[in-house]
């Protein structure tokens, strides 16, 4: 453990480009299904992504309409002119011998997205953000005197995204990874599948006492938001101890070893390779007109900073609206959101929905397989039924869960919920009489409870509607409970 | 040598109309490579795919169904147009056993039209050279002095024309690769705009300047086939739109004004050549053309900035000859980095080494502003250059090479064989189009090309001009 005195003198300072795969149906520059994840090895491969002779690279425009929304995504805007340069170096998952990326014209040029840590908002930069071809994977069997190559996901297009080095905590990168996956998600970008790979995260850090910066490392291909905050404050904390030591920090690039939670060095980056970039001959420049780049414009989806924006104005919590973000994209068919959003009228309904939604269809979902997504008027109408009924002191809380969790469980939307609930007895007991003879019998059992009572122990009346509400197996309504206690008890 | 063939349109006619089989046809062409064996034009012939094709051809005929403009009428191409039926090399060891699994755009659209490939042929490995000399394999003979080259890359189809082993043959022209073997040999050798005829399916030398090269005896035959061939091709991004109909070309065009390029007639140029391209300029003044001197001022450094920017593409087209997926592979490699040494190293010949060589050195971080990036800017330079002397001239002339072939083994100094495309790489670095027309020959009967250029896109026009010079000349 490093002192915390050792620590403040040190300023961090973080920086990450992120990888992220683009939902295209086709790969980047050939007409063979982008889509790897079932598939055998090398079956989803053309001349094209084998790099046979004569091959040539044809650019699928999908994947610059994807790259022009992920421009307004992140608050900027695509570039008119780009072009394609090809990076050259020999690994046999590069078929080609080079990859096909954007050097020094990319698509887009700058932006930012904004990030919350610990209640602030903060303003993270982009840098860049550029389209390339991703490259196959090559497995080596353990003991083999082979390795295996798989081009399936040759060619998949990658849009880089390069942030500013503005973050300086663990934190800052985690929430930046987390809100940089939504965005992409919300923008309808890609799958951003993280077990998939669809993201991932290579993190710059470094350390310095001084004004100048210290000397980084690249932790590469992080797979999810936990391990980039883990891999940073490993990082951090070795980077410190080296110097603390007297010893230097080297320029590399290191990987993150998830089982013992610790990054390691891969290769030394001081001498830096020589890519050779040069402009592809084989592609055209990317000329975009003012019309398309506006047609996207206008179709854009709702981005998480919207979402926020209308869900506080329904009063709901920071730590309830992330949980619907995020629920909104991992559940894909379910659609927590726009059921909130048609609601936005009549604020206590939304709040309550959400709520609901939140505490109840949220978790269930997630853990079991329910038979059915339901439209969202089916559920709508559900919830408005709830509501009222819960307004109206027909149900407890109580019941009302339990009601939408049976409901959900179903495989078809009851037709009739008011019979649905009572046929399963979950409608609140307000029927004077009947709770009457209830409280009547629980006054005889507990004399010394109602004495006290009496005698202006209110805290006793608690228990006596406990007893109450246990004996009519919940469905007595407790306010009407306790009414008639204190009136059987002349108070 | 074999005789001459038809015109192609009377070929296919003849075959459509059953008085002639594809099977004869293709027959004839196999028989004439084999009797002119001895000029080593012919890397492999493809019989079975050949006679297959032939026999379908013959068997639509015989049912009456169309068989297309190029019915049963053979054809060579160049090694480095991937085509079934044999191996495509591109005349390179690092290529031998590769067997393509799809075959060039411009393949499939002759095909469509019921063309046969029968063979072939040889070349400057990867296209690098102007003499076949680089072959891997053997060098390629002149068909009028066999002590000679036939020039290059596309000797071995320039070759294949003129001794008859087919009516017409592929070859690809980068930097003159075309123009200049059929100024050697004696026939007509096209470059097109770039862009005009697909490359996908075509082993990239430099992508920049890659165009597919036709050579033919005679211009019509040649109108026809890129008739056939010429136009966008999903598969090739930087493909162009085509005109409408090659085939209806106009032949005389006077009054148009020419060029006559003067930086390619100063020193250095033979005198039988010189003498010939002012013939020719006589002749062209005398049917009512304007023919002026013209100077294109950064034309010396057109062969420089070509021999950086070319390169620099190789080096990058042939980094996927690894020796990993296809091709020669170094058998008892250690580990990865010997496979890919040893495979390079035994795989591609000097030429290409030398080229690889350049190439990543002109890419280097530290060099690419001093070579690659002041390449580029003489390039954009020779660009409105061109574009300048095209508003006053309709077309541009000029001899193709300085000298007539030259004997096998003549140029040891690669600097020498760079020198042979001092009047070719401008259309290409440009991408204009521009062809190589036969214009006489020298005191020792070798033949001299005529070289017209025309604006970009103007492929039509230049080869109606090159239809009538053809005539003139002849």
């Amino acid at each position: 453990m490093i002192d915390p005195a050792v620590y403040k003198r040190y300023r961090v300072t973080i920086g990450i480009e992120c990888h992220v795969q683009l939902k295209t149906k086709t790969k980047l520059f050939a007409a063979v299904n982008n889509d790897a994840r079932e598939a055998s090895p090398n079956t989803l491969v053309s001349h094209i992504c084998f790099g046979l002779p004569g091959a040539l690279p044809v650019l699928n425009e999908a994947a610059i309409e994807l790259a022009v929304r992920a421009a307004f995504a992140l608050n900027s805007r695509p570039q008119t002119f780009s072009k394609f340069d090809r990076k050259h170096y020999f690994y046999p998952d590069l078929p080609m011998g080079y990859q096909i990326t954007q050097y020094d014209e990319p698509i887009i040029t700058e932006g930012s997205v904004n990030i919350e840590v610990n209640g602030q908002t903060k303003k993270i930069g982009i840098t860049r953000a550029h389209l390339e071809a991703d490259a196959g994977k090559t497995t080596h069997p353990a003991g083999a005197d082979y390795s295996l190559v798989d081009l399936n996901r040759a060619g998949t297009p990658l849009l880089e995204i390069v942030s500013e080095p503005d973050m300086h905590t663990s934190l800052e990168a985690k929430a930046y990874a987390r809100e940089l996956y939504l965005t992409m998600r919300y923008a309808d970008v890609s799958d951003a599948n993280l077990y998939y790979g669809n993201m991932r995260f290579d993190v710059n850090v470094s350390v310095s006492d001084s004004d100048e910066l210290g000397t980084r490392t690249e932790t590469k291909n992080l797979n999810s938001f936990r391990s980039v905050e883990r891999a940073v404050e490993y990082e951090i904390d070795r980077q410190i101890e080296l110097i603390e030591k007297g010893k230097r920090v080297v320029q590399e690039t290191r990987g993150w070893d998830e089982a013992k939670q610790k990054t390691i060095s891969q290769r030394n980056k001081e001498n830096a390779d020589d890519y050779r970039y040069m402009p592809d001959p084989d592609l055209p420049p990317v000329v975009l007109d003012d019309n398309y780049i506006e047609k996207i414009k206008k179709a854009m989806p709702v981005l998480p900073c919207e979402w926020r924006r209308r869900l506080v104005s329904l009063g709901l919590d920071s730590s309830q609206i992330e949980i619907l973000l995020e629920a909104e994209v991992e559940d894909g068919q379910v659609n927590y959101l726009s059921l909130i959003e048609t609601l936005l009228d009549q604020p206590e309904v939304a709040r309550q929905a959400a709520n609901w939604q939140i505490n109840v269809e949220i978790p269930l979902r997630r853990e079991e397989q329910l038979p059915s997504v339901y439209s969202n008027n089916e559920r709508l109408g559900l919830y408005k039924w709830l509501y009222k009924a819960f307004k109206e002191g027909r149900m407890n809380s109580n019941q009302a869960h339990q009601l939408l969790q049976l409901a959900l469980r179903e495989s078809a939307m009851p037709s009739d919920i008011q019979k649905y609930a009572e046929s399963r007895g979950l409608l609140q007991e307000s029927n004077e009489s009947a709770i009457l003879e209830i409280v009547t019998t629980v006054l005889q059992e507990n004399p010394k409870a109602a004495t006290d009572v009496k005698d202006g122990e209110m805290k006793a009346i608690g228990f006596l509607v406990g007893q109450v509400m246990k004996k009519s197996s919940g469905k007595a309504n407790p306010v009407v409970a306790q009414d008639l206690i204190k009136r059987q008890l002349g108070l | 040598m074999a005789g001459q063939w038809l015109p192609i349109v009377d070929l296919a006619q003849q075959v459509q109309a059953g008085s002639l089989t594809a099977g004869e046809l293709v027959e004839r062409s196999l028989n004439a490579i084999d009797e002119a064996k001895d000029y080593q034009a012919i890397i492999a012939i493809t019989p079975e795919r050949a006679k297959e094709r032939a026999k379908d051809i013959d068997e639509k005929v015989k049912k009456g169904e169309k068989t297309g403009r190029l019915a049963g009428v053979p054809f060579i191409a160049k090694d480095n147009f991937l085509v079934f039926g044999a191996e495509t090399t591109a005349a390179s060891n690092i290529l031998k056993g590769f067997t393509a699994p799809y075959q060039a755009t411009v393949i499939n659209r002759l095909e469509d039209e019921g063309a046969i490939c029968v063979a072939k042929a040889n070349l400057d490995a990867f296209g690098h050279g102007a003499s076949t000399e680089n072959s891997d394999f053997f060098v390629t003979k002149n068909p009028h002095n066999k002590t000679r080259v036939p020039g290059g890359s596309s000797g071995g189809s320039a070759a294949a024309v003129v001794l008859n082993l087919a009516p017409f043959a592929l070859g690809t022209d980068s930097g003159g690769s075309s123009r200049q073997p059929a100024s050697f040999c004696g026939c007509v050798g096209y470059k097109p705009t770039y862009g005009l005829m697909s490359r996908s399916g075509i082993v990239a030398m430099a992508s920049s300047t890659d165009t597919v090269g036709i050579l033919t005896n005679n211009i019509k035959d040649l109108a026809l086939t890129l008739d056939v061939m010429a136009g966008r091709d999903p598969l090739d991004s930087t493909t162009i739109d085509r005109q409408d109909d090659y085939t209806n070309l106009v032949e005389d065009q006077t009054p148009a004004r020419i060029g006559l390029i003067k930086e390619w007639l100063e020193d250095g140029v033979d005198k039988d050549v010189k003498r010939q391209i002012e013939r020719a300029v006589e002749v062209l003044r005398g049917v009512g053309y304007t023919v002026e001197e013209v100077s294109i001022s950064s034309l010396p450094l057109s062969l420089a900035a070509y021999y950086v920017l070319v390169p620099a593409e190789i080096s990058s087209n042939l980094s996927r000859y690894d020796g990993q997926r296809f091709g020669y592979s170094f058998s008892g490699a250690k580990n990865l980095e010997e496979s890919y040494r040893k495979s390079r190293e035994f795989g591609f010949g000097k030429e290409a080494k030398r080229r690889i060589m350049m190439g990543t050195y002109v890419l280097s971080s530290g060099y690419y502003d001093a070579y690659y990036k002041k390449a580029q800017i003489v390039r954009t330079k020779l660009i409105s250059e061109f574009t300048d002397a095209f508003k006053k001239y309709d077309f541009l002339v000029g001899p193709v090479t300085p000298t007539t072939a030259f004997p096998i083994g003549e140029k040891g100094d690669p600097l020498a064989m760079y020198m042979c495309d001092i009047m070719t790489v401008a259309a290409s670095i440009v991408g204009c189009p521009s062809i190589s027309v036969p214009a006489g020959v020298d005191d020792q009967n070798l033949p001299v090309g005529l070289q017209l250029l025309a604006p970009q896109r103007a492929d039509k026009e230049l080869l109606g001009l090159a239809r009538y010079v053809e005539e003139l000349l002849s």
